[in-house]
C-alpha cells in the first residue's frame, strides 16, 4: 500500500511561490513594475527576501479561521451578558471610541498600502508577504468594528466613524499620517509601516489599549486584541526583514533608509501623542504612565535595536531626544488642549479625579504639581463655578503632524513651540524642528496638505459656525462632544450600575 | 530634491494659497506664559481691517476669559514676530503693519504672568 507523504510547511511554501516570479515577456520588466526604482532603492537579488513565516494560504486560512471562530463566540456571550455593563467606569468607553475613530480606519489604510505592494513588488516574497499582510490589516479593521459595534447601542460616540476619521478635525493627524505613507513609494511604504510603525511603535499601541482594556474591564477588545496579537508578532517581524534586506542588499541605501527612519519615527511619535494622552487620563484603572512606557517601549528596547542596526551604519532617529525630554508633559499637554477643545471634539473630556491627580504626581513628580495640575484645578474651579471652559477659537496645526501647536520648547515646557519656513514664497508653520525637516525634505508634497482649520475657513466644512462644522463632521453635538459631567454616558452608566445594584439586592 | 515623485517635475498645489480664502487671510496669535490657552490661534482677517480692531474685535473674544485680559496695559505689550520685536501701530490696517497671509505673531504681557504667576 502506498501512502501520499504529506508536505512539509517550507516544501508548500516553495511550491506555491514557484514560478511566480517569471521575466515578463511581452512588456519589459520596468513597466510591469513601475514603482521599483524611482526612490532610489537598489535591489540586485529579490530571492535573497528571507520569508521568516513561509505562511502558505492554506496555512493562513486555517489559522485565522480558528482565530475568527473564538472571537466571534467570545463576541456572543460578551454582548448577550452585557458585558458593558462589567467595565471600570464609563469614562473608560472614551478610549475605545479614540480607537475607533482614530485607528480602525488606519488598519484600514493599512491595508490598502498593503494590496498596492502585493502587486508591486517584483520579488515574490515580499509580494506574498504583503498580499497576507493586507488581508490582516482589513481583518482587523473589521473585528475591531464588530468587538464595539455592541458599545454603540449604549454609548455615544460609536455611531460615525467612517465619516469622523475623514471629517472631524482631529482625526486628521492619524488620517494624514496613512495617507503620507500611502503617497510614498514602496520601499518607504515599508520603512514606516512596516518597520518604525509595526517594529518600532506597535507596542506603544496594542500594550496601553489591550492592557487597558484588561484592566478595565472590557473583554470585547481584550479578546479583539489576543486575536489580532499573532498577526502583529508576524507584522513585526516583517518589519525588521525589510531593513535588513534593503541594506544588504546595496550600500547606496542605507542614507535613503535613515532618512526614511528619521521622518517615520518622528511622524508615528507625534501621532503617539493620542495614545498618551489616552494613557495617562482616559483609563480609569491605569496600566503605566506615558512616560514610563517609553522608557521601556522605546529608550531600552528601541535602543537595543538601533545599536544592533549599528552594524549596518544606521543611528537613532534625529529627535529621539526630543522625544525623552518630552516625556514628562506629552500626555498632559495634549489632553489639557483636547480638555479646552471639549465642545469640538467626538468623545467626552473631564477633569481628573484628586486620587487619579495623585497618581500622576506620583509618576510625574518633576512636572504635574508645577505646570499642570494648577492649570486642571483652575479649570475645575470654573467648571463648578458653572463657567466650564470650552474654547471656540480654531487653532493653529502643525502643517506635517497636523496637530494644534501645543507643544513647547523642547528645553522649556512654559514656551510654545513654534516653527516656521518659507517655500516658493508662501509661508508654512510648524510644532517641531522633526516636522519641519520633513517639510523641508519633501515641500512639494506637503504644501498640499488638507489642514481642518483651514479647510474650515476656506468654506468647505458644511459652514462657518462651530455647530455647522460639527454636524458635518459626523458629531451629534450635545451628545458626543462636551463634558463627561451631565453626558448621556453619565446618566445612563449610573441609573444601569444602580439597577444593578437593586437587582443583587432582591436577589 | 522638492518631492520624491514616480515622474520628473511633480508640483504640488499650494492648498492654503491667500486666493483660497475669499479675500481674508490667515493670521495666527499666541499670548506668551498664558497656556490656559493650550496653542495659538488661526484667525481668518481681512486686510483692511485695523491692528486696534483686530484686538478689540478678534483677538478678545478668544482671550477674554483669561482674569489677565482685563488687566492689560496695552501701552506695556510687546509684539514678537519670527523671534524679533514687532511693533505694530494700531490705527493702520493689518496689511499696513506688515501682516502678510499666514503671519504668526505672538504678544507678552509684561506683569501679567497667568493664573497664580504660573504661565498659565
Amino acid at each position: 500500500m502506498s501512502t501520499t507523504k504529506k508536505l512539509g510547511l517550507r516544501e508548500k511554501y516553495r511550491l506555491m511561490t514557484r514560478g511566480l516570479g517569471w521575466e515578463t515577456t511581452y512588456q519589459p520588466m520596468d513597466k510591469v513594475f513601475p514603482y521599483q526604482s524611482f526612490e532610489g532603492i537598489k535591489i540586485h537579488d529579490w530571492d535573497k527576501w528571507e520569508d521568516p513565516f513561509r505562511l502558505t494560504m492554506d496555512a493562513y486560512w486555517k489559522y485565522q479561521a480558528e482565530k475568527d471562530r473564538k472571537l466571534y463566540a467570545i463576541l456572543d456571550a460578551f454582548n448577550q451578558h452585557n458585558g458593558h455593563l462589567n467595565i471600570s467606569d464609563a469614562r473608560y468607553v472614551n478610549s475605545i471610541k479614540l480607537f475607533l475613530q482614530g485607528i480602525t480606519l488606519s488598519e484600514y489604510n493599512a491595508h490598502r498600502g498593503f494590496v498596492h505592494l502585493g502587486r508591486q513588488f517584483r520579488g515574490v516574497g515580499p509580494r506574498v508577504a504583503s498580499q497576507m499582510q493586507a488581508l490582516d490589516e482589513i481583518r482587523h479593521a473589521q473585528t475591531q468594528i464588530h468587538a464595539l459595534s455592541h458599545y454603540n447601542k449604549y454609548f455615544s460616540g460609536f455611531h460615525g466613524f467612517q465619516g469622523m476619521y475623514d471629517r472631524l478635525w482631529y482625526l486628521s493627524v492619524p488620517k494624514s499620517y496613512f495617507e503620507d505613507a500611502l503617497t510614498a513609494g514602496p520601499f518607504e511604504f515599508l520603512t514606516a509601516i512596516s518597520f518604525s510603525f509595526e517594529y518600532v511603535l506597535t507596542n506603544l499601541i496594542f500594550m496601553p489599549f489591550m492592557s487597558g482594556a484588561a484592566y478595565n474591564g472590557d473583554m470585547a477588545t481584550v479578546t479583539f486584541g489576543f486575536s489580532a496579537q499573532s498577526d502583529e508578532a508576524r507584522h513585526m517581524t516583517m518589519g525588521l526583514e525589510v531593513i535588513k534586506f534593503m541594506a544588504e542588499q546595496d550600500p547606496d541605501n542605507i542614507p535613503i533608509i535613515q532618512r526614511w527612519m528619521d521622518k517615520w519615527f518622528w511622524r508615528g511619535y507625534r501621532m503617539l501623542v493620542l495614545v498618551a494622552m489616552m494613557m495617562d487620563y482616559m483609563l480609569p484603572k491605569k496600566v503605566m504612565s506615558w512616560s514610563e512606557a517609553w522608557e521601556m517601549y522605546f529608550e531600552q528596547a528601541g535602543g537595543a535595536l538601533f545599536e544592533d542596526l549599528a552594524r549596518y551604519g544606521f543611528r537613532m532617529p534625529k529627535y529621539a531626544d526630543v522625544s525623552v525630554k518630552e516625556k514628562d508633559r506629552y500626555s498632559h499637554e495634549a489632553w489639557a488642549a483636547l480638555y479646552h477643545y471639549g465642545a469640538a471634539a467626538g468623545l467626552h473630556t473631564w477633569i481628573p479625579t484628586s486620587e487619579e491627580m495623585e497618581w500622576m504626581a506620583e509618576k510625574y513628580p518633576n512636572s504635574f504639581e508645577q505646570f499642570y495640575k494648577p492649570r486642571l484645578d483652575y479649570w475645575d474651579e470654573q467648571q463648578k463655578a458653572g463657567k466650564r471652559m470650552y474654547c471656540a477659537s480654531l487653532p493653529q496645526l502643525c502643517q506635517v503632524c497636523q496637530i494644534p501647536a501645543w507643544f513647547t520648547e523642547p528645553d522649556d515646557p512654559t514656551q510654545l513651540c513654534h516653527r516656521e519656513t518659507e517655500y516658493k514664497g508662501e509661508t508654512y508653520h510648524f510644532c517641531s524642528d522633526g516636522c519641519c525637516d520633513i517639510f523641508k525634505g519633501e515641500p512639494e508634497k506637503y504644501i498640499q496638505a488638507r489642514l481642518p482649520t483651514h479647510q474650515i475657513y476656506q468654506g468647505n466644512c458644511g459652514g462657518a459656525s462651530i455647530e455647522e462644522v460639527l454636524k458635518w463632521s459626523g458629531i451629534e453635538v450635545g451628545h458626543d462632544n462636551l463634558d463627561y459631567l451631565g453626558s448621556d454616558d453619565q446618566k445612563n452608566w449610573e441609573r444601569w450600575k444602580h439597577q444593578t445594584a437593586v437587582e443583587k439586592k432582591i436577589a | 530634491m522638492t518631492v520624491n515623485a514616480l515622474y520628473p517635475d511633480y508640483q504640488g498645489k499650494v492648498r492654503d494659497a491667500e486666493s483660497n480664502f475669499h479675500g481674508g487671510r490667515l493670521l495666527y496669535v499666541a499670548w506668551n506664559r498664558h497656556l490656559m490657552f493650550t496653542n495659538p490661534f488661526a484667525y481668518l482677517v481681512q486686510p483692511d481691517m485695523k491692528f486696534g480692531d483686530f484686538v478689540k474685535t478678534v483677538m478678545a473674544p478668544s482671550f477674554e476669559t483669561h482674569p489677565d485680559w482685563a488687566k492689560i496695559d496695552w501701552t506695556k505689550v510687546t509684539w514678537h514676530r519670527k523671534g524679533e520685536s514687532f511693533a505694530p501701530d494700531c490705527s493702520k490696517t493689518l496689511k499696513e503693519n506688515g501682516l502678510a497671509h499666514k503671519a504668526a505673531i505672538q504678544f507678552s504681557t509684561p506683569g501679567l504672568d497667568g493664573i497664580g504667576g504660573l504661565g498659565i
